[in-house]
């Protein structure tokens, strides 16, 4: 399926009720350079607008939020070594997590790549 | 805009803006007063030129500044490490102090208000120091430079308004301080001399911690040689309507980029520099703050300072607290604010600058812990997000500076 995206500026992919989250190249460019990246453990349970994670450029630290609910599968050990993966790659390489998601509802209220674009347009 | 602040009026102190202000007895008027922006935040006489760059601007100490460029924070930094970068640091508050007599020096008078050691100061030395308030509280840090029986003073933007009200109420009667509204520019890293003399050939004759004037297209600038980087660089004070034109000229040497000021605060932070505000504030002292080299050992036993008792009890009885610098031992940064506990979770301190250091590739931070936990080596914690991480307490400088100590 295709992606939904947050007003904070993550992205959710989701195939069946696995969901994969990073965060926008909007994102990324706004952090400049990533130097470090805090993950949940697996089976952490989050809900919806819980910190996830955090995000650290040479500057500032940032939360990554559950953009919906359910229990964290997998973390991106990648970026613990390799950061710099959310700057160059954050569409894809540069994931943060999997998560089960346990209310696929909640994705309803998500924008799709047109309206965040329009969002990110309206951001300046 | 020029601010005078005459010695020889009463209280209040009087602002007077739009004023004229003979800026070295040459009879020339520093020239227009600094834009105000639309949001209320002043702007330097650089801020076409920064948006013109595509900087990313953000207010800092009342002013619309650039906190970074195309190259981003790491770029930044390592560029002036590696060759030589360009700031903007207008925003700073320049000023001239004039003895009330004209035949005597100003020196000694200033030095009432500082610990730092201003009588022996050579012709065109410069000197780091503090304002020091009764308790050893530090107002400020800034450079002074000695011109004549004239003194060249250069402070911190945030604390500028209030630097100049003390400095002139303190010394009413005995000496005359002029505000100059200037640009300045900072050029720092190990390219800084071969691009600046070729403009001003006379910053290649300047030792580190001097200074000159010169004459740049009929105008007078003043060339320092010193910085905030831990680089060798020079300080550039010129007209504001030159200003532009100049900065325009340095970046077109390659070996240039515009930096902001994100990696001008992580590149003091590698090099173990305080930020005032942060590190430094009316509740941290010199000895507090581990900047007694700034403190020749004649200001120590005359004690004639603001605050010289403070400082005298403390040196003999050691602080509670001492500055010292923390080396992270995981990748996470820990910054401004982070509680410091010792190995047995008792808390001892607090990080006042932290974040990652570029030219390391790891994290770095100083703050303020208890002394008998001050000893560089030193293991300590770090509760980061709740969690406690291990640290431990680090020399400074992290980056070694590589000052140019061999002219004279």
């Amino acid at each position: 399926m295709s992606k939904k995206f947050t007003k904070d500026h993550e992205w959710i992919s989701l195939e069946g009720d696995l969901a994969r989250i990073g965060i926008t190249d909007y994102a990324q460019e706004q952090l400049g350079d990533v130097v470090f990246v805090e993950l949940p453990e697996a089976g952490r349970q989050v809900e919806q607008g819980n910190d996830a994670a955090v995000v650290e450029s040479v500057k500032a630290a940032s939360e990554v939020y559950a953009p919906v609910s359910g229990e964290i599968v997998e973390p991106n050990v990648k970026l613990e070594d390799e950061p710099a993966l959310v700057n160059q790659d954050p569409a894809e390489g540069g994931w943060f997590f999997t998560m089960k998601v346990s209310n696929p509802d909640e994705l309803n209220d998500l924008m799709d790549e047109a309206a965040y674009a329009d969002y990110v347009k309206e951001l300046g | 805009m020029c601010l005078l602040l005459s010695f020889g009026s009463r209280f209040p102190v009087r602002l007077m803006t739009n004023s004229t202000s003979d800026f070295d007895g040459t009879g020339k008027v520093s020239g227009a007063s600094s834009e105000q922006g639309l949001n209320g935040y002043a702007r330097t006489p650089l801020y076409d030129m920064h948006l013109q760059l595509d900087a990313k601007m953000v207010p800092f100490a009342g002013y619309e500044m650039p906190v970074q460029y195309g190259l981003g924070v790491m770029g930044e930094h390592l560029h002036t490490r590696e060759k030589a970068g360009l700031f903007d640091v207008s925003h700073m508050g320049q000023a001239q102090l004039f003895p009330e007599d004209p035949d005597s020096d100003v020196a000694p008078v200033f030095e009432a208000l500082v610990p730092g050691g201003i009588i022996s100061l050579k012709e065109r030395g410069i000197r780091y120091t503090q304002l020091t308030n009764q308790d050893g509280g530090i107002l400020d840090d800034l450079m002074v430079t000695r011109f004549g029986n004239t003194l060249w003073l250069v402070v911190n933007a945030a604390c500028k308004n209030d630097d100049f009200a003390h400095i002139a109420q303190s010394l009413v009667g005995k000496a005359r301080l002029s505000v100059e509204n200037r640009a300045l520019l900072s050029l720092q890293g190990p390219l800084a001399e071969a691009v600046l003399k070729e403009h001003l050939p006379a910053a290649a004759d300047l030792a580190f911690m001097q200074a000159c004037h010169a004459d740049y297209q009929g105008e007078k600038v003043i060339i320092s040689r010193c910085g905030y980087t831990g680089e060798d660089g020079f300080e550039i004070s010129l007209p504001n309507d030159m200003a532009t034109n100049f900065a325009s000229l340095l970046l077109k040497n390659d070996a240039v980029a515009p930096i902001g000021l994100g990696a001008r605060d992580s590149l003091r932070l590698e090099a173990g520099l305080c930020l005032y505000g942060h590190d430094i504030d009316t509740g941290t002292t010199p000895v507090e703050a581990d900047l007694m080299w700034s403190v020749p050992r004649r200001r120590r036993e005359s004690l004639d300072f603001p605050g010289a008792h403070k400082v005298s009890q403390q040196l003999s009885q050691k602080p509670d607290r001492l500055r010292v610098g923390i080396q992270p031992e995981g990748r996470a940064p820990a910054r401004e604010g982070t509680e410091i506990h010792d190995m047995d979770n008792n808390p001892i301190g607090r990080i006042t600058s932290g974040g990652f250091a570029p030219s390391l590739q790891a994290p770095i931070a100083m703050g303020y812990v208890s002394a008998a936990h001050a000893a560089p080596g030193t293991q300590v914690q770090l509760i980061i997000r709740g969690k406690p991480m291990l640290a431990k307490i680090s020399s400074m400088p992290f980056v070694e500076h590589k000052y140019l100590r061999t002219k004279s």
